[in-house]
């Protein structure tokens, strides 16, 4: 009797707590959801229908949008080659130096890697001033190195990259040794195969902070054609003015390749940055 | 790949008895790992360490690009006698406490079902993390659209339960100034609560943000022995119980670092701020400088009236602000979190 009654309880108790979460997954999700099918409304419905379903299923908007923007496989080819250009360089720049950090003996070496680790301290607005100075000094304004090169090493990345390198046992150093391998060879042949899931995490966050990057680009650029898919979305914002069908089926063209890779590597995601968040918490 | 395996373990499992100091490869020192942090450092140096002192010396100075000219201390005492710094540091604290306290809240809560053993708890995750995922300016427009006077999602489900509708990101007027209106009364300037326009953005903010805390928590609870549990629930001990002796204080180093990080990010956003006004048609900071916080301001000194010297002097002011609250957070959480 007391048994039944207790399963019961659990039972309805459980059915609570997924309705509370399912809330918060409404909560979470429907901006997507209604952002997708006010995108195939017509102007008129768009403008002053509340229902969530389009009456009428406009697909052609997505290539009115598309031509609209006349700049805008521009925009996906700079972020794309600015995104994977910006990853290669952290992931090469941060195996290095992570690297020296966890295994290798050299003097200064932990005043370096605080210094290293105090530059995640400092607000990115104190460096945009002295940056966008730097950039005027070089003739990097309005061109591709300005958007990649600074950020191709990040402390970040170097710090979740030594924490994992950290793991690798020494006396697989000591066996390469013996095999007649030095510093680079191990670090290639061994450690950057066992490192991959910490590898995987460094070049996704990397590269969703490069896609999603927004005031550094709009300071550095001046024309469409160097411009960024998120900069150019914000200029389609004032071009666009009322036509929020348009806007909208913009938006979705420019979110839905993050969100495939999203979904697809969800777990590299979601694991990297629990990692990470245990580390700095303990 | 496959053959060359064993050996590696066997000789690992040989060396495992070895005391580690014997073979005195520590204490050698390697000159090459110099060249193995050089780019880094050269990368980082250049873009991030030196532009924090040149950023001092530029608040220092004053006039075009190419024609500075020192001036002290100038920019610091005009802009800590601006009432526009002043108040956009008030605006910078009340958008912090609007984002913050909820989102950490909210982020532990959901965490905390999800931690009770739910089916599907994956799938729930991938669904709370997604915001976080997409771009500020994307999701920003979705938003301006759902906060819209006359067509928006917002207003709609205001109206449902019988309040009256709001204007959103365009209304500078505070919130309580808005409700005492509606009373038919008015309230003194220091009373009227922060702007319904800043509290639009800060619900984004919220929105945004949420899943981020989510995992965090989840992956600090789930580091949380089970046994602890099980032991105090043979003792007897209730949900909230159990709850408050046992997940509160072994979940604090988490709680430590989630409030460290959400204080830096929330006193330097900037990104969800431009964003919203944009997508409403609003000047940056507007309407009426309700939402015009430090960031912003510094950001319009510098991109709209090119004052280098003077927005230099704001973001250095403001790494001050960020690094005392850092500090007061060590000094009072982090002691707590070490008892």
């Amino acid at each position: 009797m007391n048994l039944n009654r207790d399963r019961v309880r659990n039972l309805f108790g459980r059915l609570l707590i997924h309705l509370v979460l399912l809330a918060g997954v409404i909560w979470s999700i429907f901006p997507f959801v209604w952002m997708v099918f006010t995108s195939l409304k017509s102007y008129v419905e768009a403008a002053a229908s509340q229902s969530l379903l389009p009456t009428q299923w406009l697909f052609s908007n997505y290539l009115t949008a598309w031509n609209q923007v006349a700049v805008f496989p521009r925009y996906f080819a700079n972020t794309i080659f600015i995104a994977t250009s910006t990853v290669l360089g952290v992931l090469v720049t941060g195996t290095l130096a992570a690297y020296a950090f966890a295994r290798m003996q050299f003097p200064g070496r932990d005043v370096l890697f605080m210094l290293l680790l105090s530059t995640m301290m400092v607000p990115f607005e104190v460096t945009l001033v002295p940056n966008f100075i730097l950039m005027r000094y070089f003739g990097w304004i309005n061109h591709y190195q300005a958007l990649i090169i600074p950020w191709t090493a990040s402390a970040f990345s170097v710090f979740l990259l030594r924490q994992f390198f950290r793991s690798i046992p020494l006396d697989l150093y000591d066996a390469a040794v013996l095999d007649g391998a030095n510093h680079l060879q191990f670090l290639w042949s061994i450690v950057v195969p066992l490192s991959r899931p910490a590898l995987i995490t460094s070049a996704l966050l990397t590269f969703l902070g490069s896609w999603n990057a927004l005031m550094w680009p709009l300071l550095v650029t001046n024309t469409p054609q160097m411009r960024p898919i998120q900069v150019g979305i914000a200029s389609f914002i004032t071009d666009a003015g009322t036509q929020v069908q348009l806007l909208l089926a913009a938006v979705t063209i420019s979110v839905v390749p993050v969100i495939l890779l999203y979904l697809v590597l969800q777990r590299w995601f979601i694991e990297g940055i629990a990692t990470v968040g245990i580390h700095g918490g303990s | 790949m496959a053959e060359s395996v064993p050996p590696i373990q066997k000789i690992r499992t040989l060396e495992v008895d070895r005391p580690r100091h014997v073979s005195g490869r520590q204490r050698k020192i390697e000159w090459t790992a110099y060249l193995f942090i050089l780019p880094a450092f050269v990368i980082l140096g250049v873009f991030h360490i030196f532009p924090v002192i040149y950023a001092i010396f530029i608040s220092l100075e004053s006039g075009p690009i190419n024609k500075f000219s020192f001036v002290g201390l100038q920019n610091y005492s005009a802009a800590l006698t601006n009432p526009v710094f002043w108040s956009s540091l008030g605006t910078t604290f009340v958008y912090a406490l609007l984002t913050m306290p909820f989102t950490i809240v909210l982020g532990l809560f959901f965490a905390y079902l999800l931690f009770q053993g739910v089916r599907g708890q994956d799938k729930y995750r991938v669904a709370f993390f997604l915001p976080y995922v997409i771009s500020t300016v994307g999701s920003s427009v979705v938003w301006a659209w759902i906060f819209d006077p006359s067509n928006g999602l917002a207003n709609f489900i205001l109206e449902r339960f019988g309040v009256q509708p709001l204007r959103w990101l365009i209304e500078p007027t505070g919130i309580f100034q808005i409700f005492a209106r509606q009373a038919g009364g008015s309230l003194p300037t220091w009373a009227q609560g922060p702007s319904v326009a800043l509290i639009a953005i800060a619900i984004f903010t919220i929105w945004q943000s949420m899943g981020y805390d989510v995992v965090i928590f989840l992956a600090g609870l789930t580091n949380i022995p089970g046994e602890l549990y099980e032991a105090a629930r043979i003792d007897g001990a209730n949900a909230a119980q159990l709850f408050r002796y046992i997940t509160i204080p072994l979940l604090a180093p988490t709680t430590f670092f989630v409030i460290v990080i959400s204080v830096i990010a929330s006193l330097q956003s900037f990104n969800q701020i431009f964003a919203m006004n944009t997508a409403a048609a609003q000047t940056l900071g507007g309407p009426l400088e309700s939402t015009n916080t430090l960031t912003v301001y510094m950001f319009n000194q510098l991109y709209t009236y090119s004052n280098y010297g003077y927005a230099s002097t704001i973001a250095v002011l403001l790494s001050i602000v960020i690094l005392a609250f850092t500090l007061i957070n060590f000094k009072v959480l982090g002691r707590q979190t070490e008892d």
